[in-house]
């Protein structure tokens, strides 16, 4: 019996830090010991974790907001750790306070907690525990703990009363209405969803005036948040109703003072054409969007633009040609020369997704002249954008009647003063040589691939490699020998030293794709003469490279070349030098 | 003689209480650099030059004494330390620029803080309950041996002595390159914006990596440079409105709903320079050295050098009433700009109902004003005076004629410039007002202060 408590004194010592860090000045150790929280209540078992661990935790919202925000997430995988679901609402209280302070972090924490453990209650405790303190969240003094109510009621409203649930509407409807803007932004952005669970004829009768004071408030935050209630409420109605209730509303938002909204109708008109159907769609939001296209804004242009492919995708198949030749495009066609770079760098990005819609002969005829301005536009984000999709036209009018204008652009962004606009297009220098064919790229491109293994910038001589590699992956084995490995070589003989390394590098991402016959015949040569390089930087790259493509030769050039360049290497002055050398050595020799 | 009181609508206004060093030997660090009550008034915050925040709260109504208008020191804090900008080897000085209280949203208070640099949010709270019990400790504090634990011993919460705490909670920074001169909330109560010299930026007080420039008048060429930004806050309700005033003596008023940068400003208030009075100091008298919206939001009260002007939003050529401050200063001009007084920045502010307007001058005099009856009543804050607080403040007259043996006298030869007061305030709801001295906080009471809080 009493060895038996000793046994338990032990076993109860780590618990009973923990339990006291939770207390600790440092806020690392309190942390901890609150991520730990289920190893305590396992201790305490079930009966004392309600009795005592729940309540303390209850009174120490004085924490900081990051011990504070571990605990709210704790609490919400708690249900077991209490005693199942029948005793899951004494969790409610310490949530409650955490759903009141002042860090939202920690609110939305403690409200996405209270959302889990919603659902785990009994019907009779969701009305004895969850909603009352849903009811004294709502009706709370400080608006924090109003916000946090709103994101409480669609959880449970679908699971009480009928009487009840008249008390959760007017309790919404009183967050709707509250005095300060951050309740009702609360509540906006929680109506889409209260929306869902709510009866039909109250979601009529109620929540579609709530959305129309939320659409009209004051504030400009308030209305920008309804836009997206709104786009999910128009789900829930059908045509007709649509129409009647809620379309003044939206086509009034589109047409906001505030630009913020407008920016937000922009950015979701994707969402909100789906929500209201082809119909609504044809008759009012083309000239919607056509106005946000010529927005005086430009924020709100270029959320806008960034809309054209989807947005002219979802356009109802009939008619959808006729809408965007006869509405969207002269809009699209002003804004090619748009003031601001970031409203053609996003149009640039999307325009061409317009070419498969439009077929061959309108591509030709309309789209066709922008893309060739916007290639010679000033800003390189827009050529550089238009570059990358290059795909989508492809298709409809194949790359080669752009092939005149293109090659320019290429050249005058492959020289681009910005490395990083380098770096953009020589990642998009294998999707392109795959749509021009390898004649076309070997008379226009392939000596600019060439030339950026030898730009002054790392990072861009590294891509450059790279790009190799995946252009012989694309043209084969016998465009790699008859282009690209003797431009390699010649970098060996450099009199830049991180030249030289290029060839190295090359090498390296070469190798596995030219197969062993190239490699060993036309780059192990180089590789090898580089061992006796003055430059220690460049003989110990010698050895990782060795290190790198000795599977892809065979047992006698290992044997013959290999193994005695890098013995001889181990024998090098420079220690870096000898331990990369004994590295790939120990590697060749075990292979041999 | 009694101009203050009974035939018009000016308050009669006594004494309430003096704060800060009694001896003119004082440090530099304690002179005050800002003042401001808080959305009900129940706090009082004082920011100085050595960083401090003093926070004063109101005496607690009880059910034993009626209510007080006297403020006790609440909490008192180390808002900003000097710092050192290594890359443009500059100083920035710790001095608190501007207060700002957040409307209350639990029980803790916020506010912000700015020195020339950098904004900061402290939240001030109180603490009543502490923990007690360990498991390792016995309830001496002396340890436990492990083999001693027998069962696990989970804190109790117990009562204490009310601890008012004070923690930094979010520090807005690397976002202006010139002084920050003002802060200002927006009224949709999680924006607000900072502006320095040429810049105005936008703040999310939830965010501190990221910031919109609303406003930028830098510029390409320094040398075109023809105004600054002195002063610019948000509109009491409408959340899309700013004003910001310049040194050119111009607001101008600018919606957030046209576009992202508000540089093209949708509105300009200026009134036209009256070629009469021109001189070589027009210019510089003419900044504006605060920006205040009326309560109710259609007017908006600037301090310049020698007028307060009140302009109504509807009327941009010129304001709608002008007040002379110290007239008898416009033959001192020259003088005042050899002491460099001349740049002195006075702030201004407006009673609860809008109707008296309160402002400080040289001599540590200080003016309010009806707007009603266009009366005014200048008052000295002093000592002498504040240590009989039942006594009715006297007006003075500040005339060249002024004979010596006349106390409510003040001849205009001997003001002294050095006594200032720049900083005031007015209590939101009562006829509280709080005047800064160089380093003392004088509080006034109006008579039927406490019928108007009812």
């Amino acid at each position: 019996m009493a060895s038996g408590d000793i046994q338990s004194d032990e076993s109860l010592y780590p618990i009973a830090v923990l339990i006291d860090e939770l207390r600790n000045e440092d806020v690392q150790l309190r942390l901890n010991s609150i991520k730990k929280l289920s190893t305590i209540a396992l201790a305490l078992g079930v009966e004392r974790t309600r009795s005592e661990l729940i309540p303390f935790l209850t009174d120490t919202i004085y924490d900081e907001d990051e011990v504070l925000l571990a605990l709210a997430e704790q609490l919400g995988t708690f249900t077991q750790l209490v005693g199942g679901e029948s005793y899951v609402h004494v969790l409610l209280p310490p949530l409650e306070s955490l759903a009141q302070v002042e860090e939202t972090i920690v609110r939305d924490k403690a409200v996405e907690s209270l959302r889990i453990l919603a659902p785990q209650h009994s019907t009779t405790d969701l009305e004895t525990y969850f909603v009352p303190t849903v009811k004294r969240l709502a009706q709370g003094d400080w608006f924090t703990s109003r916000t946090s109510a709103s994101g409480l009621i669609s959880v449970c409203y679908s699971r009480v009363s009928n009487h009840v649930k008249g008390e959760l509407r007017q309790l919404f409807k009183s967050l709707c209405q509250d005095d300060t803007p951050m309740v009702r932004r609360a509540a906006a952005s929680k109506l889409g969803e209260f929306a869902k669970v709510v009866e039909p004829e109250y979601l009529r009768q109620e929540l579609v005036s709530l959305f129309t004071n939320l659409a009209n408030d004051e504030q400009d935050s308030v209305r920008l948040l309804a836009i997206e209630a709104g786009i999910s409420m128009a789900n829930l109605f059908r045509h007709e109703d649509l129409e009647q209730q809620m379309m003044q509303t939206l086509r009034t938002a589109t047409e906001d003072k505030s630009w913020r909204v407008r920016y937000v109708v922009a950015d979701k008109l994707v969402e909100l054409q789906k929500a209201v159907g082809p119909e609504i769609t044809k008759n009012d939001l083309v000239t919607s969007y056509c106005a946000l296209l010529k927005d005086p804004e430009a924020e709100v242009r270029a959320a806008a633009a960034s809309k054209l492919k989807d947005f002219s995708t979802h356009l109802p198949a009939d008619t959808r040609e006729q809408m965007i030749m006869s509405q969207i495009l002269p809009c699209v066609k002003d804004m090619v020369g748009d003031m601001n770079q970031h409203v053609k760098s996003a149009l640039a990005s999307v325009i061409m997704g317009l070419s498969p819609l439009l077929g061959k002969d309108n591509t030709l005829e309309h789209l066709l002249p922008l893309f060739l301005s916007q290639l010679k536009d000033d800003y390189p984000e827009v050529r550089l954008n238009i570059i990358s999709n290059l795909d989508c036209i492809n298709e409809v009018i194949g790359v080669r009647q752009l092939s005149q204008s293109l090659l320019p652009a290429i050249v005058e962004l492959a020289s681009d003063a910005k490395w990083r606009v380098r770096l953009g297009i020589i990642e998009y220098m294998p999707l392109l040589a795959g749509q021009l064919g390898p004649e076309f790229f070997d008379e226009k491109l392939s000596s600019l691939c060439m030339s950026w293994l030898t730009d002054h910038v790392f990072a861009i001589r590294e891509a450059a490699t790279n790009n190799l590699k995946k252009l012989v992956e694309k043209f084969g084995r016998d465009w790699a020998q008859s282009t690209v490995i003797p431009k390699v070589i010649q970098l060996a003989r450099d009199q830049n030293y991180l030249y030289r390394m290029t060839c190295l590098f090359a090498v390296n991402a070469l190798a596995e794709s030219c197969g062993q016959d190239i490699t060993q015949r036309m780059m192990l040569p180089t590789v090898v003469t580089l061992a006796s390089d003055p430059v220690a930087n460049v003989r110990f790259n010698v050895a990782k490279t060795l290190q790198r493509i000795y599977p892809a030769l065979d047992q006698n050039a290992l044997a013959l070349h290999v193994k005695p360049c890098l013995e001889k290497l181990c024998q090098d002055s420079d220690h870096d030098v000898q331990h990369f050398a004994s590295e790939a050595l120990e590697k060749v020799i075990e292979a041999l | 003689m009694q101009n203050a009181g009974s035939d018009d609508d000016l308050l009669e206004w006594y004494p309430s209480q003096v704060k800060g060093p009694v001896d003119d030997e004082v440090q530099e660090a304690d002179l005050i650099s800002t003042i401001e009550f808080n959305e009900n008034g129940e706090l009082l915050a004082v920011g100085d030059k050595g960083g401090r925040i003093v926070v004063f709260q109101r005496e607690q109504q009880t059910k034993t004494s009626p209510r007080r208008n006297e403020y006790n020191v609440y909490i008192t804090f180390h808002s900003h330390e000097p710092e050192f900008d290594y890359l443009k080897s500059l100083e920035i000085e710790e001095k608190i620029n501007q207060i700002r209280w957040l409307k209350r949203k639990n029980p803790a208070h916020f506010l912000l803080s700015t020195n020339d640099k950098t904004v900061k949010l402290w939240k001030i709270s109180e603490k009543t309950k502490r923990a007690e019990g360990f498991n390792l400790r016995d309830d001496n504090g002396i340890i436990r041996s492990t083999n001693s634990i027998t069962n696990l011993r989970i804190p109790i919460i117990k009562p204490m002595e009310l601890m008012v705490e004070a923690t930094p909670k979010r520090v807005f920074s690397n976002a202006h390159t010139y002084h920050i001169n003002s802060i200002s909330l927006n009224s949709d109560q999680e924006t607000f914006l900072s502006a320095d010299d040429l810049r105005i930026n936008l703040w999310h007080t939830e965010v501190t990596n990221q910031s919109f420039n609303i406003v930028d008048i830098k510029p390409p060429n320094m040398e075109d440079l023809t105004e600054v930004i002195t002063g610019a806050e948000f509109h009491p309700r409408e959340c899309n409105l700013f004003v910001y005033s310049s040194s050119r003596g111009i607001i101008r008023l600018c919606d957030m709903r046209q576009s992202a940068l508000c540089d093209r400003h949708c509105k300009i208030f200026e009134e036209p320079e009256d070629p009469t009075t021109r001189s070589f100091f027009s210019e510089i008298i003419s900044s504006i050295s605060d920006i205040k919206f009326s309560h109710s939001g259609r007017y908006m009260l600037t301090r310049d050098f020698l007028n307060l002007k009140v302009w109504d939003l509807q009327m941009d050529n010129r304001p709608v009433e002008t007040y002379p401050i110290h007239e008898y200063l416009r033959t001192k001009l020259c003088a005042l700009y050899e002491n460099d007084c001349i740049f002195d920045k006075f702030e201004c502010c407006w009673s609860p109902r809008d109707n008296h307007l309160l402002t400080g001058s040289y001599h540590n005099l200080f003016k309010i004003t009806s707007r009603l009856t266009r009366k005014d009543a200048i008052f000295e804050a002093s000592r002498e005076q504040a240590i009989r607080p039942r006594q009715l403040l006297k007006a003075k007259k500040v005339m060249p004629s002024a004979r010596r043996n006349r106390r409510d006298e003040i001849n205009t030869d001997t003001l002294e410039f050095s006594k200032k007061i720049l900083h005031c305030a007015y209590h939101p709801t009562d006829n509280i007002i709080a005047i800064a001295t160089a380093h003392n906080l004088f509080t006034y009471i109006a008579k039927d202060s406490s019928s108007l809080s009812s």
